[in-house]
């Protein structure tokens, strides 16, 4: 798997809150992340990550470590403040796309990539029927024939299994386990070849928990999507991914094979992780 | 008209200054169609929202020698339409007419008249929405940067949802535009039927949001297109079988007016001057032939 090409990689991608100062530029090792001579946060600091083709990339880590901060600075909801992202599909992988015009980064939140919040407020327009938040990515994508829309719309929904009657309920009046059904689908639209999923079962009951990841498991079996899959439940990392990321206070501490890690944990904090995971 | 007194106040109301600031941003509008021209909307003697766009932009444009019309939903005569036209007469002393064909400035909400317009008028449009993102996004910052980027996939989402909860993507009035293929514009709330009016006209458009603070223009012969998704062309209101009972037009803009006493439903011409017209030229005519 190693030899093979990326999907998609970043290189020291650092999202700083706050200017920083002498100390904290020079010491790595900050509590949390936090700065205690300025406050500065460094949410992500020097982070480096790569995602192969088909391989589900699992991100874990206690809160505030920095996940959301890096799955939001890929998709374009939060500024980095230095570092490097690449896909391979955009200008074959020789253009950092992190800076790119705002033109350019709607084009490749619409063909390029899918998100999954946790908070499906961020990710549905609740006042609007599911059909139209799904035709919403196809839209986008320049789709302006509305027929077709509206079919992709329900082979969708059969996909991510919400019954298609209700097309035009909208997501405010689902589940939570619905809504994330929702967001999945309008996620993988375009069939885009990188998902970027945010805590997708943080909040929902166990039962519902276990079949949204069955489905996330089977859309990524089926469509051969890679996975970037953040989530501070190392139980849901075990079962989803091939390989694990560690952060803590903003950094990577460790990464490797999950099944490596969860065996063999190099790092104290992944040892912790660990041991309360058994 | 006797408590104002042309003399007491500046020519057309505003001061020199004023309407040179306006006639540039009129230009900066003609130069970009369907470009949200901001301006520092005046106050007017009339409350915002009453048409103080539209009487700003017919303020700084208009001269001893024009004729002006002013229609308020195709009507001359409505309260809204008298009390402008009371305004800007007494400020400035210019004729007024009724007739389409007469007026080289003619200021209106919510209707284009029927009569085709000349290379020689200008259409002025009283707009309260001029922002066609604002449902999309409430912030300012946020929809000059979308028509910056032309992303108006927003826009088309709403016209989406209504086509799939509701049967249909059209909007009753003020249904979005897209002005030379760059920016969607909301064409004030004129009906459906009139927007075709819009493509390739001779004259010139010009909208103006006094409560808003913006201008825009659809300079003659400009591409208009109503928006409309390639599988639901876009349609008219159905103006199809009925007929004006005063002056008997067809394919025109109708207003339904319901007789409660005798249950009956009528059709009138929305555009009353162009009814008036047409009333007198029968009326010439029979008797011209007796
Ligand atoms: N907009 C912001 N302004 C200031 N600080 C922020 C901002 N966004 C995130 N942070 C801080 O950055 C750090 C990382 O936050 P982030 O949300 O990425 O953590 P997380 O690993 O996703 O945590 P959780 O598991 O609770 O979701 C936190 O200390 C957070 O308070
Ligand atoms: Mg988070
Ligand atoms: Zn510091």
């Amino acid at each position: 798997m190693e030899r093979k090409k990326p999907v998609m990689w970043g290189r020291h991608i650092t999202v700083r809150f706050g200017e920083g100062c002498d100390y904290c530029r020079t010491h790595t090792n900050l509590e949390k992340g936090r700065c205690p001579k300025c406050h500065t946060i460094w949410a992500v600091r020097d982070v480096d990550f790569q995602v192969y083709p088909g391989e589900i990339l699992g991100i874990v880590g206690e809160s505030g470590s920095g996940k959301s901060t890096l799955l939001k600075t890929l998709y374009f909801d939060q500024q980095a403040t230095s570092g490097e992202a690449y896909l391979s599909l955009y200008h074959e992988g020789k253009e950092n796309f992190l800076n790119v015009s705002s033109q350019q980064k709607r084009y490749l939140r619409n063909h390029m990539m899918g998100m999954v919040y946790q908070n499906p407020m961020l990710g549905l327009r609740m006042k609007l029927s599911s059909g139209a938040n799904i035709a919403e990515k196809l839209i986008a994508a320049g789709g302006r024939d509305a027929g077709r829309m509206i079919d992709r719309s329900i082979e969708l929904l059969h996909h991510v299994e919400i019954p298609t009657e209700r097309l035009r309920d909208q997501p405010r009046v689902f589940s939570g386990g619905m809504q994330q059904r929702v967001q999945i689908s309008k996620a993988i639209a375009n069939t885009p070849p990188i998902l970027l999923l945010d805590e997708v079962t943080t909040g929902l009951d166990l039962s519902v928990q276990a079949k949204v990841l069955d489905l996330i498991r089977s859309i990524q079996k089926e469509l051969g999507i890679a996975m970037l899959i953040v989530s501070h439940d190392l139980a849901v990392i075990r079962m989803m991914s091939d390989r694990t990321m560690v952060m803590l206070g903003g950094r990577v501490v460790e990464e490797g094979l999950t099944d490596q890690i969860l065996e063999d944990p190099l790092h104290e904090y992944t040892q912790t992780l660990v041991s309360s995971l058994l | 008209m006797e408590t104002i007194k042309r003399n007491d106040y500046n020519f057309a109301f505003l001061d020199e200054g004023s309407k040179r600031e306006i006639r540039r941003a009129i230009l900066h509008a003609i130069a970009i169609p369907g470009y949200q021209v901001p301006f520092g909307s005046r106050e007017l003697p009339i409350g915002r929202g009453w048409g103080t766009g539209g009487i700003q932009l017919t303020m700084s444009l208009i001269g001893p020698n024009d004729t002006l019309k002013v229609i308020d939903q195709g009507n001359d005569d409505s309260v809204n339409a008298v009390s402008i036209k009371r305004l800007i007469c007494s400020t400035t002393g210019v004729e007024t007419t009724t007739d389409t064909a007469e007026a080289n400035i003619i200021q209106s909400r919510h209707r284009i008249p029927e009569e085709p317009l000349r290379e020689d008028q200008v259409l002025v449009l009283q707009v309260p929405t001029p922002e066609p993102l604002r449902s999309v996004d409430a912030h300012e910052a946020v929809t000059r940067q979308l028509h910056a980027d032309a992303e108006y996939t927003g826009i088309w989402v709403n016209l989406f949802e209504q086509l799939l909860t509701r049967g249909s993507a059209f909007k009753g009035a003020d249904h979005p535009v897209m002005a030379d293929d760059r920016y969607v514009m909301n064409p004030s709330p004129i009906p459906r039927y009139d927007n075709p009016k819009l493509d390739h006209a001779q004259c010139l458009y010009l909208f103006g949001a006094g409560r808003e603070k913006k201008i825009y223009a659809v300079p003659p012969y400009t591409k208009v297109e109503s928006l409309a998704f390639d599988d639901h062309p876009f349609e008219q209101e159905n103006m199809e079988g009925r007929k004006c009972r005063l002056c008997g037009a067809e394919h025109v803009y109708f207003d339904e007016i319901f007789d409660p006493e005798t249950g009956e439903r009528y059709y009138q011409c929305s555009d009353t001057g162009y009814c008036l017209k047409r009333q007198n030229e029968q009326k010439a005519e029979k008797e011209g032939l007796r």
